[in-house]
């Protein structure tokens, strides 16, 4: 029983200790933002690995997402004769809520999990710890332009699968289930409001904070060689996903 | 121009520096000698202040280093050079990149010149024609030649170095002790090494100092330590595995 609560402790000793750390690491990234010179160079070269060469994975993402959307919405609203509600059940699933959630795990598998194995690499050997030596200080050079693009491009990403859902589930249902086109679109313009596509972005945004702050912070305090870089990479992946779930719950339960 | 006053670091509960006193000399070469795990590592990121030790205090012209804050060390590190025992090279950049990176971060040098400049810190450590190779197609020696002209690049006042010859074949060990040697004679720069290479040691030390078991045990010149009847310095520099130092 003793051990037990000896373990129980230690965990809850643990999560406290990253949440510290990545609270601090987060305060530290957004104050180096603010300190000339910027590195924008490496904000750029940051927002194209997130942003750019994401790109397939989410089109592909999305597009199967939408189509699947509107086979299984379809199967259930024609129960009720309601086969017309299949575009702004599509529409409105991505905007609100698939086109930020799965944009962010995707992410979070893709770029993310490269995030913590390249700065783990850095770490172990003793790239960081270089970077000091030479006084530049490695949170204004690796982390904050990885958050940062982090919370740029998220949105981008969303929003791009949510255009590509959109269109899977048009082809679903128009082209493969034979709805009318005037209809699908007639009655997605009528559901969907800018509000719901401006409040997926913002989602979107939080994930993207949230994916590269968890890679980050586990990449920069990897410990223990090439297994160590793996389990920052692990970590990170699973922490990042759940957190993005948990995150999404509430703020779905602010936004709408 | 260095002094480190009764330094103790702890890991958990492991007692890694017991109370480090030394003192390093300007424009000198300061050899400090060890096992491996005897904390050599650890005292040198003490001296650059990636570590912060539990007790004790170290000073470079008189400031202690150990309360500085992030602001006031990161000046101090516009002073040093470091070359570490993997090099530690950028594998992102190219090596001309990596020599060139403290310069860019540092300085608005016009390209023209940022060339230059890392055509002869190349030259100065033998290599040639090696400015656009990654870090991945070098072997060994050349890596740490290109970590050691990235850590001369902004003519440092004290350069360290963290097992310079680790990984190396004897001839490519005397190539870099050369190295060492002729780089420091050139700006009379202060070079801090850690080691357990011995014919280095000897090669390139003004000053030697043992660190064994936490503490400095011995200190001196080359002559000195070679004539010294200290059992653990004698077991050390002659390499037997019986006496004082326990094998574990």
């Amino acid at each position: 029983m003793r051990e037990l609560f000896e373990n129980i402790g230690k965990w809850a000793g643990r999560v406290v200790s990253a949440a510290g750390g990545m609270a601090l690491m987060l305060f530290q990234a957004i104050l180096w933002l603010f300190v000339p010179p910027l590195k924008l160079r490496n904000t750029f070269r940051q927002m194209e690995f997130v942003g750019v060469k994401s790109l397939f994975v989410v089109i592909l993402t999305g597009a199967f997402t939408g189509a699947v959307l509107a086979l299984q919405s379809y199967n259930a609203l024609k129960r009720f004769g309601a086969e017309s509600l299949v575009g702004p059940t599509v529409a409105l699933s991505m905007a609100r809520e698939l086109g930020p959630v799965l944009t962010g795990l995707m992410v979070t598998g893709r770029a993310g999990s490269a995030m913590a194995t390249e700065l783990g690499t850095m770490r172990v050997t003793e790239q960081i710890d270089a970077l000091y030596t030479m006084a530049v200080n490695p949170v204004k050079y690796l982390v904050s332009p990885r958050i940062l693009s982090g919370v740029l491009m998220m949105p981008v990403l969303a929003i791009i699968t949510d255009f590509v859902g959109v269109l899977g589930g048009y082809f679903v249902a128009v082209k493969m289930l034979g709805v009318n086109s005037g209809v699908y679109i007639g009655r997605t313009v009528d559901f969907v409001k800018p509000q719901d596509i401006f409040d997926g972005l913002i989602k979107a945004s939080v994930f993207g904070l949230i994916l590269s702050l968890v890679a980050c912070y586990h990449g920069f305090n990897t410990a223990g060689g090439a297994a160590g870089v793996g389990e920052a990479a692990t970590k990170s992946v699973v922490l990042g996903s759940v957190l993005i779930l948990v995150a999404d719950y509430f703020l779905t339960s602010v936004m709408f | 121009m260095i002094k480190i006053i009764d330094l103790k670091k702890y890991f958990n509960s492991k007692k890694v520096l017991d109370g480090v006193n030394l003192e390093i000399e300007k424009g000198k070469i300061t050899v400090i000698i060890g096992r491996s795990g005897e904390g050599k590592s650890v005292l040198i990121k003490h001296i650059i202040g990636l570590l912060k030790p539990d007790f004790g205090e170290i000073f470079l012209d008189g400031q202690d280093i150990t309360k500085m804050t992030e602001r006031e060390l990161n000046e101090v590190h516009r002073r040093f050079g470091m070359l570490f025992q993997g090099a530690a090279l950028f594998d992102s950049m190219t090596v001309g990149e990596n020599v060139a990176f403290p310069l860019r971060e540092h300085t608005e040098m016009p390209e023209n010149d940022l060339k230059n400049i890392i055509i002869e810190k190349l030259r100065k450590v033998g290599l040639k024609n090696v400015e656009n190779m990654m870090p991945a197609d070098l072997s060994g020696g050349m890596k740490k030649r290109v970590g050691l002209a990235r850590a001369i690049a902004m003519d440092p006042e004290i350069v360290l170095f963290d097992e310079p010859t680790t990984g190396l074949d004897p001839v490519m060990s005397d190539n870099i002790a050369t190295l060492i040697l002729d780089t420091q004679r050139d700006l009379k720069t202060t070079y801090i090494v850690i080691t357990h290479d011995i014919p280095l040691t000897y090669k390139i030390a003004d000053k030697i100092a043992m660190l064994h078991e936490g503490r400095i045990v011995e200190q001196g010149d080359v002559d000195y330590m070679k004539s010294s009847p200290n059992p653990i310095l004698r077991q050390f520099l002659e390499g037997r595995s019986e006496g004082p130092i326990k094998v574990l």
